[in-house]
């Protein structure tokens, strides 16, 4: 199977995000996978190049500064049609579910979306996916290639480090990119704090928190201690205590940290579906029957304004 | 300006989901059926721009079995104008349906499509994006915000990086997100109403579409349960287990 694996970028560098995909080629096609990255004056590629990819492909054109699927797909179709690839594949995010759908339309390619396994028996794929709000797994038969492919990145985890450096070959950006869609603005990030899909901590709080300087002050107060993402349940965002790109759950981001301490998250199966795969759960709640404690690991039946400041003297202390 | 939307059936999202017996599909005893939430959501943001002025038609279209009449009545009920299903039995996998909603799209000439960024059933997140692919139009996924003004839409997306800001011209695909707005209920006069609004029904021949699906799902099973830890005391014997036991720290 030759996969192309694309590379999420901003426009300008490489997403560390790409790993997972990277993972899964080495896992699929150790042998056969190239590693397509598109922007303008594209930063961090060597952050590409140890894992074993046949080729790094940088296509920098000035239409291709920011991440408008409109204009990334063709680019993505020409080179998976160039190259005869089977899979074109990359990590789920809202970049590549936005870019790589669209491939699939170009391609006419069947497309299965954040996929958590994947066999080939009998000249068909099968693969395994969450359905139903991460309710229920679906096993998945596909026919055809080229097949576009989205694959769930705490599922794959990192790839290995190869002995030798894949060669970066520049690429022309084809002649049919469509520049309709314009760019204005992007509002948010993460304030110096890790991305909440790649942190090694995950602390995250609820709606008890009532306002953004309370949730900033327990919250970010404890994820900083420990160096860590912030993350929030969908009530939290809904009442507006905190930014919408923090949202874990199956309507916000999938987690699956080392460790993910959960605040005041009664635990929902919404909320359960974006974090239940994370090594070691914490969970602090008022209410001893919150669901929360069903997958936690640890469970500290407490108020949080309470025990959240004694958790980040502790940890300071450990730390020592 | 004329604006469709598609409108999926799907189990009612506060329903509760099992396997069937044999493993292959969902129970669907009893099951209640809804409006997949995402295409309420879009229906919400064509008949405020209806309400507002700036569309002058709202078509609701549906790609399913005779059952999805329901849901249109529903759209209907709303606030849509009219109603259309495209009716077939046969298994659908997203591009089938992407190219079913093409030739709908290419019968109605709409300035605007709108639809949910994901259906709630399967969750794959692929059909916007593929029908703007298949018509060669621009496209504004997870959308948080729309204003349209002088035939162009300016879109706020829901990203995992941040809020971000896009304007595509118009006809254009956009796909919504969950803070778009909050659907209205459908009031008892608008039930009343949407019996007497027309809903067609055509089949995919009727298009000139032929669609097979090369995705199946075979099997479906509950994922491995995880199992609830110890309940510890306070703070310090919750950082001696993960300095100690657990290693996290």
């Amino acid at each position: 199977m030759k996969i192309l694996v694309l590379a999420e970028t901003d426009g300008g560098r490489v997403s560390e995000k790409s790993l997972p995909a990277i993972a899964f080629a080495q896992q699929k096609s150790p042998d056969a996978f190239t590693v397509l990255a598109i922007g303008d004056n594209l930063q961090c590629v060597e952050t590409l190049t140890g894992y074993g990819a046949q080729a790094v492909l940088t296509v920098n054109h000035s239409a291709l500064a920011k991440p408008l699927a409109e204009r990334y797909a063709p680019v993505v179709a020409h080179y998976a049609r160039q190259l005869g690839a089977d899979a074109i594949v990359a990590t789920t995010t809202t970049f590549s579910r936005d870019v790589l759908a669209r491939v699939a339309g170009l391609l006419d390619a069947p497309m299965l979306s954040d996929i958590i396994a994947l066999e080939q028996a009998d000249g068909k794929l099968v693969a395994k996916r969450p359905i139903y709000s991460a309710n229920l797994i679906g096993t998945f038969e596909v026919e055809g290639a080229p097949v576009v492919i989205t694959v769930r990145g705490p599922a794959w985890g990192k790839p290995e480090l190869k002995g030798a450096e894949s060669p970066v070959q520049a690429a022309e950006a084809p002649t049919n990119i469509p520049t309709r869609s314009e760019w204005i603005s992007l509002q948010g990030g993460s304030g110096g704090r890790p991305d909440l899909t790649q942190a090694r901590v995950v602390v995250s709080g609820g709606r008890p928190l009532k306002d953004p300087e309370t949730f900033e002050k327990y919250i970010g107060g404890l994820a900083d201690v420990l160096g860590g993402a912030v993350g929030a349940t969908r009530a939290a965002v809904d009442s507006g205590i905190a930014p919408n790109e923090l949202q874990v759950g199956q309507t916000g981001k999938t987690v699956a940290p080392e460790l993910y301490i959960a605040v005041a998250v009664s635990g929902s199966v919404q909320h359960l579906a974006g974090m239940k795969d994370s090594k070691v759960i914490v969970a602090i709640n008022i209410d001893p029957e919150a669901p929360i404690f069903q997958v936690a690991d640890y469970g500290l039946v407490a108020d949080l304004y309470q025990v959240v400041p004694e958790l980040i003297e502790a940890l300071r202390n450990n730390r020592g | 300006m004329k604006i469709l939307v598609s409108v999926k059936r799907v189990p009612d999202p506060y329903a509760k989901i099992s396997p069937n017996a044999s493993g292959t599909d969902i129970n669907r005893d009893g099951l209640q059926m809804a409006v997949n939430p995402f295409d309420e959501i879009a229906l919400e943001e064509a008949i405020r721009l209806k309400e507002s002025g700036k569309a002058t038609e709202v078509v609701a279209v549906s790609v399913g079995s005779a059952e999805s009449q329901e849901q249109l009545r529903t759209a209907l009920a709303m606030g849509a104008d009219r109603a259309i299903l495209v009716q077939t039995d046969d298994p659908l996998d997203a591009p089938s349906v992407a190219k079913i909603l093409a030739a709908v799209f290419r019968r109605e000439q709409p300035n605007l499509m709108l639809m949910g960024k994901q259906a709630i059933d399967m969750d794959e997140n692929q059909v916007g994006q593929m029908l703007a692919a298949l018509l060669d139009l621009p496209q504004a996924t997870f959308a948080s915000k729309i204003t349209v003004e002088n035939g162009s839409a300016t879109v706020a997306r829901e990203t995992d990086n941040g809020i971000e800001t896009i304007k595509v011209p118009l006809p254009a695909i956009i796909t919504a997100d969950l803070r778009l707005n909050e659907p209205r209920y459908v009031a008892l006069t608008g039930i009343v109403r949407a019996r007497s609004k027309p809903l067609e029904t055509l089949t995919p021949a009727d298009l000139g579409v032929q669609p097979r699906a090369r995705v199946r799902l075979t099997r479906v099973e509950a994922p491995p349960a995880r199992k609830a830890g110890k309940r510890v005391n306070d703070v310090q014997e919750l950082v001696r287990l993960l300095r100690d036991e657990a290693r996290v720290i």
